[in-house]
């Protein structure tokens, strides 16, 4: 059985709650606009495909596959699918528009809290979908180093 | 707007809003005053609880008023578990009911009472055998709900009542989701005690009340004045209480045409979303259920997801799990049922009423296709 922070009851002296449950399901503008109207949505054609990234459990949660092309170190395609809530889909869509046309070295430094930023926010207790998007980048990276150095071009990025 | 998340909250009937003005208006007195203006509120409040008694067949003195039913909920479990203690320090429920159930039991855990969460089968009904089996010569109630908030799969109470009744364990039945849906008899459902929440049978919010059949052993929640006979502290919701007393008359003298009328209603949204979407299944389809809830998996895309996405459209439905609370766990419903945790991340609830009309499934049909459609383009799965 999972537990939240709605377990109080359970043990411990009672304390006054640290992180009151705010408005859960209240996305602004932006980020419904990205939900309902994804930027990026789709796999790359394998013959593009310099980088892929699968982030999230096989079998339960949320899900992110995320693929680049890699021109002259630039990310220069990028396309996405998202198993997941309004905030997942909307995270990664703006992931994948600020990732687009970076190096990699630039598109490294993308953090979490840049992809809430450029949306404008999302609710607190949604932040931990926003989790997959960067991670997926990351892991799409990751792949494209790795298909470089069995390559032997890591060299010229 | 249409609205198909009646098994969360239902409007105020106008008639009940009616009936509990002048309770706000004009006759505001203390219920425990002894003067005449503070008699009327008091008769009030007693007129009510016959009419609350009317309804489910029994007394009026076994009849409490609360403040919703999670309260009737807590005091169940608290007030027997703690009248009983000397006898015992076992309670038996279900791995499936309303988190007013199932977090005050793991509260009673903690404080170490022992309690055994009886599987159910794939269709969401409670495993009678398991509950006999369970049954000990410590344990001190069993709580099993009459029909599940997330499916509305019915349960089997009356043969629940003949067990725990030969072992001499008072039964609780959270029957939340079947007041003013279906004919309520704690009586013919063997109930010791049963709970209600009016706000979900077109009364208003913050006001329920507990059945306590005559003898059943119980403790206060609430400690203060001697009101609800010292089982229940705190001046009377005095329209709160007459406003579930109309909301609970009206509701069973239309349940059975409008159980009639919205189970055609539900009945053909499932056909219409089977057919619309492919690869969707009804939970607990095999079982009986109350004849307003639908819960379906939608394979692909996320509960929230459509949610939001139906919002959007005008139409209010719900994940009817832990998830919509920003708990990223699959429902514990769905999980008790043996349903895989994407297949359950992927259900959404309908939960139809009163102002639920044949052309309002027409539309929802549409932009539910719609919705899915979208979110299957974008869906990794």
């Amino acid at each position: 059985m999972a537990t939240t922070s709605q377990d109080r009851t359970e043990g411990g002296p009672e304390t006054a709650p640290a992180d009151p449950p705010g408005p859960i399901l209240y996305y602004n503008d932006l980020v419904l606009d990205h939900f309902t109207r994804p930027r990026n949505v789709g796999a790359l054609p394998p013959a593009e495909t310099d980088g892929f990234g699968l982030v999230g459990d096989p079998t339960c949660g949320d899900q992110l596959k995320l693929w680049i092309s890699v021109r002259d170190g630039r990310i220069t395609r990028i396309g996405f699918q998202s198993f997941g809530c309004p905030g997942a889909i909307a995270t990664s869509s703006m992931l994948t528009e600020l990732a687009r046309g970076k190096t990699v070295e630039e598109a490294r430094r993308i953090t979490d809290d840049d992809v809430i930023e450029a949306l404008g926010g999302i609710p607190e207790r949604k932040r931990h979908c926003s989790l997959l998007g960067v991670r997926g980048l990351h892991a799409a990276l990751s792949d494209w180093e790795a298909r470089q150095a069995a390559d032997g071009t890591a060299q010229d990025r | 707007m249409i609205y198909l998340d009646h098994n969360a909250t239902t409007p105020l009937d106008p008639r009940v809003f009616e009936a509990m003005l002048p309770y706000l208006r004009e006759a505001w007195g203390n219920p425990s005053s002894p003067y005449r203006f503070g008699q009327e509120a008091r008769a009030a409040v007693e007129r009510a609880r016959n009419r609350v008694a009317e309804c489910l067949g029994c007394r009026p003195a076994e009849v409490l008023f609360t403040g919703g039913g999670t309260e009737a909920d807590n005091l169940a479990l608290r007030g027997v578990t703690r009248a009983l203690r000397d006898r015992g320090r076992h309670v038996v429920t279900s791995a499936i009911e309303h988190p007013a159930v199932l977090r005050t039991c793991k509260a009673l855990e903690a404080d170490g009472v022992r309690v055994t969460w009886a599987e159910v089968s794939g269709d969401g009904v409670v495993d009678v055998a398991a509950v006999g089996r369970a049954l000990g010569s410590d344990t001190v109630l069993l709580s099993v709900m009459h029909a599940n908030n997330e499916t509305g799969v019915l349960q089997p109470v009356a043969e629940l009542a003949e067990l725990a009744h030969a072992r001499g364990v008072p039964f609780h039945v959270d029957a939340v989701q079947t007041a003013g849906k279906l004919p309520l008899r704690p009586a013919a459902l063997g109930a010791d005690l049963l709970a209600l929440s009016a706000h979900k049978f077109h009364g208003p919010k913050g006001v329920g009340a507990l059945f306590v059949r005559s003898g059943t052993p119980l403790h206060p929640l609430l400690t203060g004045g001697e009101h609800e006979r010292g089982l229940r502290a705190g001046t009377e919701n005095v329209a709160g209480i007459v406003g579930l007393a109309e909301a609970l008359a009206l509701a069973q003298a239309e349940a059975q045409a409008e159980a009639a009328r919205v189970g055609a209603l539900r009945d053909r949204l499932e056909r219409a979303i089977l057919a619309a979407v492919p690869g969707a299944r009804v939970h607990g389809a095999g079982a009986p259920r109350v004849p307003n809830t639908t819960n379906l998996a939608l394979p692909g895309v996320d509960g929230e997801s459509v949610v939001v996405g139906l919002d959007l459209h005008g139409v209010c439905v719900s994940t009817g799990s832990a998830c919509s609370t920003g708990d990223p766990a699959p429902s514990h419903v769905l999980t008790a049922m043996g349903v895989p945790p994407r297949e359950a991340q992927s259900s959404v609830r309908f939960s139809l009423g009163r102002d639920t009309r044949p052309e309002d499934i027409d539309t929802v049909v549409r932009a539910l296709a719609e919705v899915v459609a979208r979110l299957r383009a974008v869906s990794s799965l």
